[in-house]
């Protein structure tokens, strides 16, 4: 192996924890500019240190006042947190109001917080593209814990699962009965249950609807998610919040379980990567290709249907290489 | 639409709408902040009671191209010099200013050649707001 080269000038600030170039970078990010991809690469070795925590769960739920709640509760414990708060973007103006900052009380404790908010820009699953790569970011600046707020989301809403090392689903009492706990997506991703507002009533009757449905059965890997009642906005049940999180933290160290996922989601990532790139080549090159063009003109016909159509143009693919 | 090109890409207007102080009057802020919204910007809403260096310190987070400050309580005179001072001190450099909300057209002038870039009284159309916004916002290089 030859020298590693060295480090781009942005990836040096970042290390030695320079916030304004911290920003930029995470602009570049978002904004997708391929000048940002040394520096990356350059930052990818310093991290995997941070604890990530998703807090997900439907709008109106309260997860920015517990991220507040949090920010507070982490204080206490002099620890760095970064905070990416996702909002969605506009699909008709590409606007977006990213509010989830109105809930934050700073306290002057920018030396040992980090927050930005997202627009999801027109992806969906609850968090934006790029926030994998922003959570990256705040790890390598040397944040030890990192809070991602997921946009409001819905029942499919998951793929904050395959970011976060430890995900937080907040319901609220009257959110719905226990069959909505039987259904498969949001509630099957949580590895703490927080149930908010739980000074109003009602609470203890949905803590006890989702303890029985957690009774039920375990994970296929054996975790058995605790389901903690909390009141952000009275900062009531954080302590045992945060050890349900500590505790799945734990349960990840144990026989290797941290390494197996570390490998399939990055496997995962990989893989995606790839697709991208072959898509992006496929669309530029295939589009005008005349081979194509015939072919289409047999489906629009009705001679030669979608699958082999796509069996014949995979065929020309792998022999043209 | 409200972009700034890069290098052939195109990257939303990214504006912090906040409110300085201890005035409670919120309607106005997030009335722009809508209209910037539809206008394709991406706004970061902070919210009430945000102190000078919150403001700074948010906008540096965001990474923002543009600060817009809403105050109807009579404190310009005091909270905007400071975050103008601030956002020199911590060399947050081409981000432009603006106001809006009761300001008196002596203070107003005032608060121009200290920096503020435009100043938006009660009856501006959002339209206005929007194309100034527009116009002055930092353009990436």
């Amino acid at each position: 192996m030859s020298r590693p080269p060295a480090l781009p000038a942005a990836a040096r600030r970042i290390l030695a924890r320079d916030r304004p170039t911290l920003a930029r970078v995470i602009s570049q990010v978002e904004d997708g500019d391929p000048a940002v991809v040394p520096v990356l690469r350059a930052l990818y070795g310093r991290t995997g240190g941070a604890r990530v925590v998703g807090i997900t769960g439907p709008l109106g739920v309260g997860k920015s006042t517990l991220v507040n709640a949090l920010l507070g509760f982490l204080r206490e414990t002099d620890r760095r947190v970064g905070v990416v708060a996702v909002d969605p973007s506009s699909p008709y103006s590409g606007g977006a109001v990213l509010g989830d900052r109105i809930r934050i009380d700073r306290r002057a404790d920018y030396d040992r917080v980090f927050f930005r908010s997202m627009g999801s820009r027109g992806h969906a699953g609850g968090v934006a593209r790029a926030t994998r790569e922003v959570v990256r970011l705040l790890d390598a600046f040397g944040m030890n814990v990192v809070l991602i707020e997921t946009v409001g989301s819905g029942q499919v809403d998951v793929e904050i699962r395959t970011v976060a090392s430890t995900n937080l689903v907040v319901v609220v009492p009257h959110l719905g009965d226990e069959v909505q706990s039987l259904k498969a997506g949001l509630f099957e991703i949580a590895d703490v249950f927080c149930v908010n507002k739980s000074d109003l009533p009602g609470a203890d009757a949905a803590t006890r609807y989702l303890r029985d449905m957690v009774a039920l059965g375990a994970r296929p890997d054996g975790w058995r998610p605790p389901v903690v009642a909390v009141s952000a906005s009275g900062s009531t049940g954080l302590d045992e919040l945060w050890a349900a999180v500590d505790a799945h933290e734990r349960f990840l160290d144990e026989e290797g379980r941290r390494l197996t996922r570390d490998r399939e989601r990055l496997t995962a990532e990989v893989l995606g990567l790839v697709r991208d790139r072959f898509e992006k080549e496929i669309a530029r090159t295939v589009r005008s290709d005349p081979v194509v063009r015939r072919l289409v003109d047999r489906l629009v016909a009705r001679t030669l249907d979608p699958e082999s159509a796509a069996d014949a143009l995979y065929r020309i693919r792998s022999r043209g290489r | 639409m409200a972009r700034t090109e890069r290098k052939g890409r195109v990257r939303p207007i990214r504006v912090l709408i906040a409110k300085p102080g201890l005035d409670g009057h919120d309607r106005g802020a997030k009335v722009v902040a809508r209209a910037l919204r539809d206008a394709g910007m991406e706004v970061v809403y902070t919210g009430l009671r945000q102190t000078p260096e919150d403001i700074v310190e948010s906008a540096i987070e965001e990474d923002v191209d543009l600060i817009g400050l809403s105050l109807l309580s009579g404190a310009h005179m005091a909270l905007l010099p400071r975050v103008l001072a601030l956002l020199k001190e911590r060399k947050v450099r081409g981000v432009p200013v603006f106001a809006g909300g009761i300001i008196p057209d002596d203070d107003a002038k005032r608060l121009r050649r200290l920096g503020v870039r435009a100043i938006f009284g009660p009856g501006t159309t959002l339209e206005e707001i929007v194309t100034t916004a527009r116009g002055i916002a930092r353009r990436r290089s």
